[in-house]
C-alpha cells in the first residue's frame, strides 16, 4: 500500500514523492513549496484530530488530513 | 497635473505574512488612500511617495503566494503588473521563509518588470541562525537584494535608493533565466506566437514569461478577458503533454524551485534550526487541553468586549445623536423640513455611525489575532467544527460576532482568502442572533410570558434560550444549504499557512481599523443615510389634513376645559400620540401594513405589528418605538409596561387577542431570521461588490422567516395552542 502524509505519524519526516489531488489544490500546493522531493515533517495535531500541521521548507503550513492523504510519500525510517 | 493618475506606479508585493503591509505603513507614514479595483471587491491602498528626484504611487498589492491566477481576484496582481504606468515593484519576502518568497520574487523577476527584493524581518533570520548573503543573492536575481526590519524602520533608506537607481532608464543587470525543461521550452515557443497577438508591442522576453503564465493558469480558471484562441492553444498543449504522461504545473514549479534551492545553496547557509519562540508557544496555544481553553479565552474575551464593552460609546452616541435631534428641533421651526432633518438626516448620520465602535473593536481584535498569527491558530483549532457545515475555519470569528452585529462581522469575512468561501460566510451570518434582536425578545416575552413558567424554569428564560440555540442552528444549516444550492463547486481547501508568533504593532493595528471604519463610514454610510430618509419619508407622508384638523379641534376642546394644569398636560400628550399613530396609520407605511395584513395573518401578526416590522428595516430595535406610536402611547422601549398592555390588549377584528404565546412565538422566530436591517444589506454591498448579493440575502431570509413563523403558527394552531 502506497503511504500518504495522513499516514506519517507525528514528528517522522517523510519525503513526497507525489501529489494526486485536483488541479488547483495541486498547484497551490507545489508553489507552497511541496513537490516530488521536498521533506517533510508532521509537527502537530489540532487539538480536534484535524487538520494537521507541517514542517516545510522551513515554514508551517497547515492541511486537512482529506488533502494530506492525496500527497504520497515514501516515508523514512519505516520499511 | 494633478490626480494620482498620471504618476508611474511601484506596487509591493509579497506572501501573505510577510510584513508587506507594515513596510507599506513604513514607507507612506501611516497615510494612505483605500480604493478599490474595478470588478472584484479587493481594497486598493495606495500612497505617494517621494523617490529620488520622482514622485510616484505605491499601490499595496494584496498577499498572494504566486502570480498563477484562477480568479479575477488572483488576476488583478498580473493586471496590475501590465498596466501602462507601472515601472517597478518591491516584492517583500520574509527572510525566514526565504524558498518560498524567493519563489514570488522569481516569478516577478522573469515578468521581466524591474524588481527591487525586500528582505524583511532580518533580525529574526540571524536570531534563528540563518546567514543569508544579499550580495550574492543579487548578483544571481539580477535584481537588488535589499536587507531591511520593516517594524523597525531599518533599511529603508537604502531600499529607496535601490528603488530609484531601477526606475532610472537603462538599468537592469543580467536577470535570473530558470533552465526548463526543453519539451516544456518548446510548448512555450508555440504559444508565444498566440500570446503576441493578445499583447503586441511586448518585448520577447515577457512574452515567454506570460505564455508560462498562462500554461500554468488556464484550464480551471475563471479569469476574465482571455482570448479563446489563447483558452484554445493552452488546451491543446496541455492536451499533448498529457498524452505523453507530462505534467506542465509541476514542470514549471519544480524546475522554478529547482533554480532557487540552486541558489539559495551558494547564497545563504543555516546552523542548526534553534527551537523558536513560536514553535514554544504553538506547544501550548494547540495543545489537545491548554490550546481549547486558551481558544474559548479568547473568543468569550471577543465576544464581551464587542456585547458589552462597546456599549458605553454606543449609548454616547445615541445620546449624542438625541442632543442633536433636540437642539435641531429647537432651532427649526415645526414642518416637513425639522422633521426632515430629525428624523431624517440627524436619525441617519446616527444610524451609521453608531456601528463604528463595534467595527473599531473588531478590527483592533482581528488586526491583534491576525498580525500576532494566532489567527491561523483559530483556523487550526476550530476547523474541524466548521469543515462539517462546508465552511473554512477562518469563518469562525465572523459567525462568532454575528451575535453582537452582522455589520461588522460582515467585514470581517476578509480574512477568508477564497471569494466563494467568504460569500458563504457573509449570507449565512446575518442569521445569527444580533443583540439588535434582544430588545425584540423581551418585549414578546414580557407581553406573552410575564409570570409564566415551564417546570423550574420561567417561561421567557426558555424562550431566549431557545432563540440562541436555534439561530446557531439555522446559521449552520443555512450555511450548508448555500454551499450545497447556491454556490456549489469544490468543496473549500484548507491549506493555511501557520506564520511564526510575532509581536503586532498598536500604530499599525489603529491605521488599519481606521481605514476599515473610514470605508465603512463612506461607502455603506451613504447607502444607510439614504435609507433612513426613505423610510422617514415612507412613515411620514402622506400627511392627513382631516386627522390634523381633527386633533386640532379635540386639543382646543381640552384647553378649554376646566380641569388642573397636570391632567391638562397629560391630555394634550395622548392627544399628541393619538394623532402620530392616526398620521402612521394613514401614511404609506401605514397603508402598507394594512395591505400586506392578509399575508400577515396566518402567521398570526395584525396590521400594527406590520408597521412595526417595515420600521424594523432601519434596525430591529426601532420595531419597539415604532409600535410605540402605532399604539399611540409614544416614546416607548422593551421595559414599557403600557406597551406591553396595549400588545395584550390589542385585538383582531373577530375580537381574538394579536398576542398570544403562540403569535409571540411565531413574531420571535421572524425576527430570528427575517433580514429586518438595511445597514447588513448596505455592507453586503461594499463587501460582496455588488446588489446581487444583498437582494438574495434579503429575499431568502424573508421568505424563510415567512414559511418558520407560518408553519410555527399553523402548526401550533393545529396542535391545540393559542
Amino acid at each position: 500500500m502506497k503511504a500518504s502524509l495522513a499516514d506519517v505519524p507525528l514528528g517522522q519526516d517523510a519525503e513526497i514523492t507525489s501529489i494526486d489531488c485536483e488541479r488547483g489544490l495541486s498547484r497551490r500546493l507545489m508553489e507552497m513549496g511541496l513537490l516530488p522531493g521536498t521533506r517533510v515533517r508532521l509537527v502537530r495535531v489540532a487539538p480536534l484530530g484535524d487538520p494537521i500541521e507541517l514542517r516545510v521548507r522551513n515554514y508551517s503550513l497547515s492541511v486537512r488530513r482529506a488533502e494530506a492523504a492525496k500527497i504520497a510519500v515514501s516515508p523514512e525510517g519505516m520499511v | 497635473m494633478s490626480g494620482s493618475a498620471a504618476l508611474p506606479q511601484v506596487l509591493i508585493a509579497g506572501n501573505p505574512n510577510c510584513g508587506k503591509s507594515t513596510l507599506f505603513n513604513a514607507l507612506s507614514g501611516g497615510s494612505a488612500h483605500v480604493g478599490n479595483y474595478p470588478g472584484v471587491t479587493v481594497d486598493r491602498t495606495t500612497t505617494r511617495l517621494q523617490v529620488g528626484a520622482q514622485s510616484i504611487e505605491l499601490v499595496d498589492v494584496p498577499g498572494m503566494y504566486s502570480l498563477t491566477a484562477s480568479s479575477p481576484e488572483e488576476q488583478l496582481a498580473v493586471n496590475a503588473l501590465t498596466e501602462g504606468n507601472t515601472r517597478a515593484v518591491i516584492c517583500v519576502v520574509d527572510a525566514t521563509t526565504l524558498q518560498r518568497g524567493l519563489y514570488l520574487a522569481l516569478q516577478l523577476i522573469e515578468s521581466g518588470v524591474s524588481v527591487v527584493v525586500a528582505l524583511n524581518m532580518m533580525d529574526s533570520a540571524e536570531h534563528l541562525g540563518l546567514h543569508i548573503d544579499t550580495e550574492r543573492l543579487s548578483q544571481l536575481f539580477g535584481a537588488p537584494v535589499v536587507p531591511v526590519v520593516a517594524t523597525k524602520r531599518r533599511g529603508l533608506d537604502a531600499l529607496l535608493a535601490a528603488l530609484d537607481e531601477e526606475l532610472a532608464p537603462g538599468s537592469g543587470a543580467q536577470r535570473a533565466t530558470v533552465t526548463y525543461p526543453p519539451e516544456l521550452e518548446a510548448d512555450v515557443d508555440k504559444l508565444v506566437p498566440v500570446v503576441a497577438q493578445w499583447r503586441p508591442g511586448t518585448a520577447q522576453r515577457q512574452l515567454r514569461a506570460f505564455a508560462l503564465w498562462c500554461l500554468l493558469s488556464l484550464g480551471d480558471d475563471s479569469l476574465r478577458g482571455v482570448p479563446d484562441d489563447v483558452r484554445r492553444a493552452v488546451h491543446d498543449i496541455r492536451e499533448a503533454a498529457k498524452a505523453q504522461g507530462r505534467n506542465i504545473d509541476l514542470e514549471i514549479i519544480a524546475s522554478r524551485y529547482a533554480w532557487l534551492d540552486d541558489a539559495l545553496d551558494q547564497a545563504s547557509a543555516a546552523q542548526e534550526p534553534r527551537l523558536s519562540w513560536s514553535e514554544r508557544i504553538d506547544r501550548v496555544l494547540t495543545h489537545p487541553v491548554m490550546g481549547l481553553i486558551v481558544f474559548a479565552v479568547v473568543m468569550f474575551g471577543i465576544f464581551e468586549a464587542l456585547f458589552a464593552g462597546a456599549d458605553p460609546l454606543i449609548s454616547a452616541i445615541e445620546s449624542l445623536t438625541g442632543y442633536m435631534q433636540a437642539q435641531a428641533a429647537a432651532f427649526l421651526p415645526p414642518g416637513v423640513l425639522q422633521d426632515l432633518v430629525v428624523e431624517g438626516i440627524i436619525a441617519g448620520v446616527g444610524n451609521v455611525v453608531v456601528f463604528a465602535p463595534q467595527i473599531l473593536m473588531l478590527f483592533l481584535f482581528i488586526g491583534f489575532l491576525e498580525d500576532s498569527g494566532y489567527l491561523a491558530r483559530v483556523a487550526f483549532v476550530i476547523d474541524r467544527v466548521m469543515k462539517g457545515v462546508g465552511l473554512h475555519g477562518k469563518a469562525f470569528v465572523p459567525l462568532l460576532s454575528g451575535f453582537a452585529c452582522a455589520v461588522p462581522a460582515i467585514m470581517a469575512t476578509r480574512t477568508i482568502e477564497r471569494r466563494r468561501d467568504r460569500l458563504v460566510t457573509m449570507l449565512a451570518l446575518p442569521l445569527m442572533s444580533c443583540s439588535a434582536r434582544l430588545p425584540v425578545y423581551i418585549l414578546v416575552v414580557g407581553t406573552v410570558f410575564a409570570g409564566q413558567s415551564l417546570g423550574w424554569f420561567s417561561a421567557g428564560a426558555v424562550a431566549l434560550f431557545s432563540m440562541y440555540t436555534l439561530s446557531v442552528l439555522v446559521t449552520l444549516g443555512a450555511a450548508a444549504a448555500i454551499r450545497r444550492i447556491v454556490l456549489p463547486g469544490p468543496a473549500p481547501t484548507f491549506v493555511l499557512e501557520m506564520p511564526p508568533y510575532r509581536w503586532p504593532s498598536v500604530q499599525i493595528l489603529w491605521i488599519n481599523a481606521w481605514r476599515r471604519l473610514r470605508v465603512f463610514l463612506v461607502d455603506a454610510g451613504t447607502i444607510i443615510l439614504a435609507m433612513t430618509i426613505l423610510l422617514w419619508a415612507l412613515l411620514s407622508f402622506p400627511k392627513s389634513a382631516d386627522v390634523a384638523h381633527h386633533y386640532a379641534a379635540e386639543r382646543e376642546r381640552v384647553e378649554q376645559m376646566a380641569m388642573p394644569d397636570v391632567e391638562k398636560a397629560e391630555a394634550l400628550r395622548s392627544l399628541d400620540s393619538q394623532e402620530a399613530a392616526d398620521q402612521l396609520g394613514n401614511s404609506f407605511g401605514g397603508r402598507f401594513g394594512h395591505a400586506i395584513e392578509p399575508a400577515l395573518r396566518p402567521i398570526g401578526f395584525d396590521w400594527q405589528i406590520g408597521v412595526g416590522i417595515i420600521g424594523a428595516f432601519a434596525a430591529r430595535e426601532v420595531f419597539i418605538s415604532t409600535l410605540g406610536v402605532v399604539f399611540g402611547i409614544g416614546e416607548a422601549d422593551e421595559e414599557n409596561k403600557p406597551l406591553r398592555q396595549a400588545l395584550r390588549d390589542a385585538r383582531h377584528a373577530d375580537g381574538t387577542p394579536v398576542m398570544t404565546p403562540l403569535s409571540g412565538i411565531s413574531l420571535m422566530i421572524f425576527f430570528l431570521i427575517a433580514c429586518q436591517c438595511m445597514s447588513t444589506l448596505a455592507v453586503m454591498r461594499r463587501e460582496s461588490g455588488s446588489w446581487k448579493w444583498p437582494v438574495f440575502l434579503f429575499s431568502y431570509m424573508t421568505v424563510l422567516a415567512y414559511i418558520a413563523s407560518l408553519a410555527v403558527y399553523q402548526g401550533g394552531q393545529l396542535l391545540g395552542f393559542s
